[in-house]
């Protein structure tokens, strides 16, 4: 081996054991006895008991707050999707004046500062009556989510055949039919991959949803008010709470992620 | 079965741009295997996608049959299409790519069933109806392309360049298939390539195409032997046609300072220079000399299985010396280097303006073949 590949594979171990280190000791604490995590020194192997997760979820407030977290999640991927697949139909099909300023507007809406947009946000929300509420939250993550969504969505659309979409239109097809039953079919894979990142980065985002909920918070809100007073078993299991879908959902669309349907963004 | 008449269609894809497609008229008769061939960039595929309703013209008009077409959908026009990457529905199977037309228009489900059974046996995609394309090599790939635009029965059936996805032993076979299939549907057939070959096996006429315009239409013969302008020499043919300049010299005309007949009515049509064009099955060649022969050299001998393809130079020092690529019989003793004597029978030689590079010959100029057909 040479020193060059040393180095390389060292760093990506420091790098791995960066990340998966802390991660790890979270997924002990999450499945040892509260006697276990007070103890010292924790130990590096968990003796699998559930009682910190029962004590999590059985916390009043949790299951509210999850179930927050969960519709919003939800709600945000549905409102992205519907949001970014025209924009990124049209950046992926057409070639109209202003398509590169539009795609870089597109991203410029994510250097404004969250908190820029979270205060605002709150006094609109308050006069419409949707402070406070899962559609407060989900609005302001869908406008999170967007910029990233209608990018991957193009070149997922980017990706399918513009013959695919022609053959249909001679074979009967109108326009929006051969959008329907040419395109949508063979981009539903990557338009699930992108919808999904909507709903991970709508169910781990906390600072926007603190700022614009008071009663109703979300799960990571709810978690992070409550984390100077609460016991470690509380806090272990709560980031497992808030940290598994994310690894689950990254583990199983992660190939969609990096090559979306041959597209240029995300590589 | 329709006939397809096309009149000043121009399409420009910028404003500025040259226009890919210019100003051009034509009719394709009813139940005709019509082809359209040119170099990349001609045109002739926007011609296609413009029939198809694919392409909105900028100006000009299409009929198919009586109706008049130019702004409909391509749904409303009854035409199929093969298209050059195939276009296969990758989420279908192969059965419902091939009733998929037919769906669309909500055939009764058993019509739909004897629709696929018929086009995937004219195609033999009988064994595979229920795989999905990916499962399918090229070929197969390509003859559910064809069997879908076969289901629907077409007014008019276009193809844009079927056959330059497959390899060379599949794009032959396949081209046998493709004029059985044309004999036994009867259909009107638009068909574009860029295949010279393809073009003159295939079509019943060949409509050649150079920077959007039609350079010459008619049968694929007429068209081979007969070209109107050097281009349409120089496009068809293996090898291409050979192109003589043919000099007026003190006592008559000579190629590369040799002696060569150009008769009366084509001399007093040009100044000083013509074009030869000789086709290099036309050339005779002798190993020993014979008279009203071009004299040269053998330089390099191509065995191409059924025939020699000879390149030889004809003249030398200070006239020039001229390439001429001929092809003769297996058995002619073409050695590296050797003398040659080059006949060509006057009446085999098709002459140019090198101006105009336009064939000296008046009945058949461009125009007059585009509006004879």
């Amino acid at each position: 081996m040479t020193a060059r590949r040393v180095l390389g594979y060292g760093g990506a171990v420091l790098l791995a054991g960066w990340i998966l280190v802390p991660i790890w000791f979270v997924v002990v604490g999450a499945f040892s006895t509260a006697d276990a995590i007070y103890g010292y020194p924790l130990a590096a192997w968990p003796d699998w008991s559930l009682e910190s997760m029962r004590f999590f979820v059985t916390s009043a407030g949790v299951p509210e707050a999850l179930l927050s977290s969960v519709i919003v999640a939800v709600l945000t991927g549905v409102l992205t999707l519907l949001l970014a697949a025209p924009a990124g139909y049209a950046l992926a099909r057409f070639v109209f004046p202003g398509a590169n300023a539009y795609r870089l507007t597109v991203l410029s809406t994510r250097a404004f500062p969250v908190v820029v947009l979270s205060i605002p946000l709150a006094v609109f929300f308050l006069q419409w009556g949707i402070y406070d509420s899962v559609w407060g939250v989900a609005l302001m993550h869908t406008a999170l989510a967007l910029p990233f969504v209608v990018l991957m969505v193009s070149a997922v659309f980017a990706g399918v055949p513009v013959d695919l979409e022609e053959a249909a239109q001679v074979f009967g097809c109108s326009r929006s039919g051969a959008f329907r039953r040419a395109v949508v079919p063979n981009a539903a894979p990557g338009l699930a991959a992108a919808a999904t990142f909507a709903v991970l980065l709508s169910y781990n985002e906390v600072f926007a949803a603190s700022i614009l909920t008071l009663q109703h918070p979300t799960l990571p809100v709810f978690v992070l008010t409550g984390l100077t007073q609460a016991p470690l078993p509380f806090r272990y299991a709560g980031a497992l709470f808030l940290l598994a879908p994310a690894f689950l959902f990254i583990l199983l669309i992660r190939r969609r992620l990096l090559g979306v349907g041959g597209g240029p963004t995300l590589r | 079965m329709s006939d397809i008449r096309l009149s000043g269609i121009t399409k420009r894809y910028a404003r500025n741009a040259a226009p890919a497609v210019d100003d051009v008229s034509l009719t394709v008769r009813d139940g005709e295997f019509f082809v359209l061939l040119g170099p990349s960039g001609c045109g002739k595929t926007t011609l296609l996608r413009t029939i198809a309703g694919l392409e909105q013209a900028d100006a000009g008009t299409v009929h198919l049959g009586e109706r008049e077409v130019t702004s409909l959908p391509p749904r409303r026009r009854d035409i199929a299409m093969v298209f050059q990457g195939y276009a296969v529905f990758p989420h279908l199977t192969v059965a419902e790519n091939i009733g998929f037309g037919l769906a669309m228009r909500k055939a009764p489900k058993r019509e739909i069933a004897e629709a696929v059974e018929y086009a995937a046996g004219l195609v033999r995609l009988d064994d595979v109806l229920d795989r999905y394309p990916s499962a399918l090599s090229g070929g197969q790939r390509q003859r559910v392309a064809v069997a879908r635009a076969v289901a629907v029965r077409p007014s008019v059936l276009l193809m844009d360049e079927p056959l330059s996805n497959l390899d060379a032993l599949l794009r032959l076979s396949f081209r046998s298939d493709l004029k059985a299939l044309a004999k036994e549907l009867n259909t009107t057939i638009v068909y574009v390539t860029h295949d010279q070959v393809e073009a003159l096996s295939l079509g019943d006429r060949v409509a050649v195409m150079r920077s959007g315009e039609i350079v010459q239409c008619g049968r694929p013969m007429e068209v081979y032997d007969r070209p109107v302008t050097r281009f349409v020499g120089g496009f068809l043919g293996t090898p291409p046609m050979n192109l003589l300049p043919v000099r007026r010299a003190e006592g008559g005309w000579s190629v590369a300072g040799q002696p060569f007949t150009v008769p009366p009515g084509i001399a007093d049509r040009v100044t000083d220079e013509v074009w030869a064009g000789i086709r290099a099955e036309n050339i005779e060649p002798s190993t020993t000399e014979v008279p009203d022969a071009l004299p040269g050299r053998i330089r390099l001998v191509e065995p191409l299985g059924s025939q020699l393809l000879v390149s030889a130079t004809v003249g030398g020092g200070t006239a020039g010396e001229e390439n001429v690529k001929l092809l003769t019989p297996t058995d002619f003793p073409a050695g590296d280097d050797a003398p040659v004597w080059l006949r060509v029978p006057p009446e085999r030689v098709r002459w140019f303006d090198p101006a105009s590079e336009r064939a000296l010959d008046g009945a058949d100029r461009a125009g007059a073949a585009v509006s004879s057909g």
